[in-house]
């Protein structure tokens, strides 16, 4: 025993996703293990280590064990004796299993207050008919599983949801549809909560301020945030102030504002998520040690669309990820120590494009292909090291075939640093005299303004 | 008839043609000569519609030329450079023309028959030899039996045999009853088949009346010791 | 009307004979069916195809229009001697050239896109924009070709008038463009330049071109006020009457010249 933390809660992970929540047998089968996995995680929290501790474990976990198996199952059902989930909740006490049937429920407000386990049978549909907030979880250990909940109202004052969390710890959300709310998954304070395998999608608005986000995220410590997918919300998932938290295989596309947003939200990791035809891409701000790996950030395409926009953003990883068709695929403004490593930029507008406010960021074995430009930058001089890249516009020579290019490949070409100063000028890109332009500059590579260069230019792509 | 009342035209500052005036009567071959860049081929280009004069009006037939091309459905005309589109085959060139054209004389075919183009019918112009393109020129201007006939150099790269041939073809038209006109370098050929002579020097008409009278005026043996003499003159005449 | 059709169809068999059409929709088609075998994609090749439109026939437009012009010119005097009225002639002339240019053109770069297929949705609109601002293209410079050819008779001069026309329109002007936008760049210069645009068809079919590419999205605010512009019914409009006023003006000045000529 005596793990740490972070391993704890993996294995909880892996346990349910054991589960196949949608059968009710195995559902009732495996509670028990549930438990244990809850105990265990709260003792893990103590950070017990020596085997006495193990040994009184074990003897809480028994007790433990006789008293779940005294815990109800209250069963919701339209024709049943319990028609409505307000109701059961009522009646209900810590550590009870709530059962919806299949159904149509009319239902809002619905507050919990008690460490119970919401689990619907056939997607029942939960519906606030836009009158207010659903689900609003006040205690610990609650979890909402199999519903669809939908139709939550709209308000300028409160942040009305489908499921909102307030200050409570280890709830699970999973395996729901949350549709058409305002705010779909709202979590304030709380920690150590799973969202995992919802589909969110919000209102068709064409206003931001009409449509909240997906996933949202305020002052909260490790959430987990995995394999959901969320369209047509603002933000599809927002953090702020929120911090060790770790969001993988997500997918969040064609939402009103950025797929991911976050600010303040430090030591969190990102792995595996698709972000994609979100009107402004993902935006970072203010943070320190992201990390961002396997991601894909796709067809944010716009005027104002950025692939990923790091602003403020110190001492962060960002690997293995794909850039493909985004307008700008990294925006960079006023970050500082961070390694970009392992990418592809394939097809987009601009594959990086820096402030000179950044500085010691380092760009090492990317590739960059078939970008209409590579990299801007605000100004001559810059604080930036390209280093062993792969640049598809390098033309230059190999002699002794090490894979090294033997003159370096400046990536900010003359025309990109005219329009730097000179935004109008822009209209002349694809222009016949633009691409004569960039002929004269790999002949005579001094006119090119921008002292910016890959000592090292790869001659075939990594990978 | 052709009627040619003051044509004026300069290319430039080269005065070409200085208000020529002249009949060409019905029925009759008339020959215009003169020496190279007198203005003959303008003359002719001008009658044809592929010049336009600066000045003056030409009737053809008592219509004004520039009141519409039907008159070219009257006229058939031979240049002196033939030119052809070099893709089409000969054949094509005929049903093409014939296409274009009202064919209210019928078509006359006989010159092909005698310039035994008919075997040729299915080779590009474009290949075509000179002397064949010559021909091909030649019948072109007699395929649809016009009225008039306007026929520049139509001796020149000819062979004997199809110069001879030509010759009597043309001849054979002036007993039809055809106008002709007719210019050309070779004398003999002239004396052979023109009745009315219209000489232009320098843009000018020098002389215009029948072939015997002119030879007769200046009491010389033949036509080119005629015209030599005439020549002669009149270059002394600018001189002095 | 008749006439002119016979002309027409005369026209286009020497000119499909002369070969020079059939190499030009070969090789329109071997770029098209390579860039498909090198690329894969379709919205990839549809890009690539901005080059081929705004360059490549431009320049072959005006010259092979130039060259052909003058070498008809035996055709032309030949009909000139026929029945044929000079208007007719010309019409039938000018038609005779741009259309197999045009039909070239559509059919070289059409049939690799109908064998590779293209998406119904997204790709026909920028295919169709793309093959009609190449035949405004065309039309533009044929009229430019016949103009020049009829304004000078000396075969060379005319080509090399040819020439430097389009060189004038395909880069001296934008690098003039470039360095007025450099010189004034105090100035909000983004209304001028859709102005200047439209004063250049190879200009203007770019911008048209990009911005159904949506390329527009990279240029900022520049973009946002050109899409603005030529997003509207009214830019779209103007935009079709000034590519057909560069038709329309040069045919026009070409005809009135022709009906002119001496040949």
């Amino acid at each position: 025993m005596g793990r740490s933390k972070i391993i704890g809660k993996k294995k909880l992970v892996r346990k349910i996703d054991i589960f196949d929540f949608s059968s009710e047998r195995s559902e009732e089968s495996n509670s028990i293990f549930k438990s244990f996995d809850y105990v265990q995680k709260t003792q893990n929290e103590n950070k017990m280590k020596t085997f006495i501790k193990i040994y009184f474990l074990f003897l809480f976990i028994i007790t433990f064990r006789q008293a779940k198996l005294e815990a109800k199952e209250i069963i919701i059902d339209k024709s049943g004796k319990i028609t409505s989930i307000k109701q059961a909740l009522r009646m209900c006490q810590d550590g009870d299993r709530l059962l919806i049937k299949k159904g149509y429920y009319k239902e809002y407000d619905i507050e919990i207050n008690k460490r119970v386990q919401i689990t619907g049978e056939g997607m029942p549909v939960v519906d606030a008919e836009f009158k207010s907030g659903l689900f609003h979880i006040k205690a610990d250990e609650v979890r909402i599983e199999g519903l669809i909940i939908k139709n939550s109202g709209m308000s300028f004052v409160t942040e009305y949801a489908g499921i909102k969390i307030d200050s409570a710890n280890n709830c699970v959300i999973r395996g729901n549809k949350i549709l058409y709310n305002y705010f779909a998954i709202y979590i304030a304070y709380g920690s150590d909560c799973m969202i995992e395998n919802n589909i969110i999608s919000g209102r068709k608005s064409k206003s931001e301020t009409t449509s909240g986000n997906g996933i949202h995220l305020w002052y909260c410590k490790n959430i987990t945030i995995v394999n959901n997918k969320i369209s047509n919300q603002r933000d599809g998932i927002y953090l702020e102030f929120s911090e060790n938290s770790t969001i993988e295989d997500n997918i969040s596309e064609d939402n009103l504002r950025y797929g991911l947003h976050f600010m303040f939200s430090h030591r969190c990791v990102y792995k595996g998520n698709t972000f994609r035809r979100n009107v402004g891409g993902v935006a970072v701000m203010y943070t320190k040690h992201v990390h961002m790996y396997n991601n894909k950030f796709e067809n944010n395409w716009g005027p104002a669309s950025y692939g990923l926009l790091l602003k403020d953003i110190t001492d962060s990883e960002i690997k293995n990820n794909l850039f493909h068709e985004n307008s700008s695929a990294i925006y960079l403004e006023n970050s500082a120590r961070l390694k970009i490593d392992d990418n592809n930029f394939i097809d987009n507008g601009w594959a990086v494009k820096i402030k000179s406010n950044s500085m010691d960021n380092e760009f090492t074995k990317n590739n960059f292909v078939d970008n209409t430009f590579d990299v801007a930058t605000g100004s001559i001089k810059n604080h930036v090291i390209f280093n062993k890249n792969f640049w598809s516009k390098y033309t230059g020579y190999d002699l002794n075939h090490d894979g090294i290019g033997d003159v370096p490949y400046k990536p900010v070409g003359l025309f990109s640093a005219i329009i730097e100063n000179n935004s109008p000028a822009m209209m002349l890109l694809r222009s016949l005299f633009i691409q004569i332009l960039e002929v004269a500059e790999k002949v005579v590579p001094t006119i090119t303004p921008v002292d910016l260069e890959d000592a090292q230019p790869l001659i075939k792509s990594v990978r | 008839m052709i009627k040619i009342e003051g044509i004026n035209k300069s290319f430039g500052k080269l005065h070409i043609l200085k208000d020529i005036n002249l009949e060409i009567e019905n029925g009759k071959t008339t020959a215009i000569i003169g020496p190279n860049g007198s203005g003959k081929t303008t003359l002719i280009k001008i009658v044809l519609g592929l010049m336009e004069s600066d000045s003056g009006k030409i009737f053809v037939n008592e219509i004004n030329i520039k009141k519409g091309v039907g008159y070219k459905n009257l006229i058939g005309s031979m240049p002196q450079i033939a030119r052809f589109p070099e893709n089409l085959r000969v054949g094509e060139l005929l049903e093409m023309i014939k296409d274009l054209r009202s064919r209210k004389n019928g078509v006359d075919k006989e010159l092909f028959e005698l310039f035994k183009l008919e075997q040729e019918i299915n080779k590009k112009l474009g290949a075509l030899s000179g002397g064949t393109r010559q021909r091909v020129n030649a019948a072109l201007a007699f395929l649809f039996n016009p009225d008039i006939l306007i026929l520049d150099e139509p001796t020149a790269g000819l062979d004997p045999i199809s110069s001879s041939a030509l010759k009597d073809k043309i001849l054979k038209e002036q007993r039809n009853g055809k106008t002709i006109v007719i210019t050309s370098h070779i004398l003999s050929d002239i004396e052979e088949l023109a009745e009315n002579i219209v000489f232009i020097l320098e843009g000018k008409i020098i002389y215009s009346g029948t072939v015997k009278a002119l030879i007769e005026e200046k009491g010389k043996r033949n036509l080119e010791r005629t015209i030599a003499s005439l020549m002669e003159s009149n270059g002394n005449e600018h001189n002095s | 009307m008749n006439t002119i059709l016979k002309i027409i169809k005369y026209e286009l068999r020497d000119v499909i004979r002369s070969k020079w059409i059939l190499i030009y929709f070969a090789f329109l088609f071997m770029i098209t069916e390579g860039m498909f075998q090198f690329s894969g994609s379709s919205s990839k090749v549809l890009l690539s195809m901005i080059n081929i439109v705004l360059i490549l026939i431009p320049i072959i437009t005006i010259s092979y229009g130039i060259i052909y012009m003058y070498s008809s010119r035996e055709f032309t005097e030949m009909l000139l001697a026929q029945p044929i009225n000079r208007k007719t002639l010309f019409t039938g002339l000018y038609s005779g050239l741009a259309l197999p240019l045009s039909i070239a053109y559509i059919v070289g770069i059409g049939i690799p896109f109908i064998f590779h297929g293209v998406e119904e949705n997204t790709q026909i609109p920028i295919l169709s924009i793309l093959l009609l601002s190449g035949i405004a293209l065309t039309f533009v410079f044929t009229s430019l070709a016949v103009l020049i050819s009829l304004s000078s008779d000396d075969k060379v001069k005319g080509l090399g008038i040819g020439i430097f026309v389009w060189l004038f329109m395909a880069v001296v002007y934008d690098g003039a463009l470039l360095f007025g936008s450099y010189l004034l760049s105090e100035y909000p210069l983004e209304k001028p330049m859709v102005g200047m645009t439209m004063l250049n068809p190879i200009d203007l079919a770019r911008v048209l071109l990009m911005l159904k590419f949506d390329i527009s999205a990279l240029m900022g605010y520049t973009g946002a006020i050109f899409k603005k512009f030529f997003g509207s019914p009214i830019g779209m409009l103007f935009s079709t009457a000034m590519l057909l006023l560069w038709i329309i003006v040069p045919y026009q000045i070409a005809k009135r010249i022709f009906v002119r000529k001496d040949f």
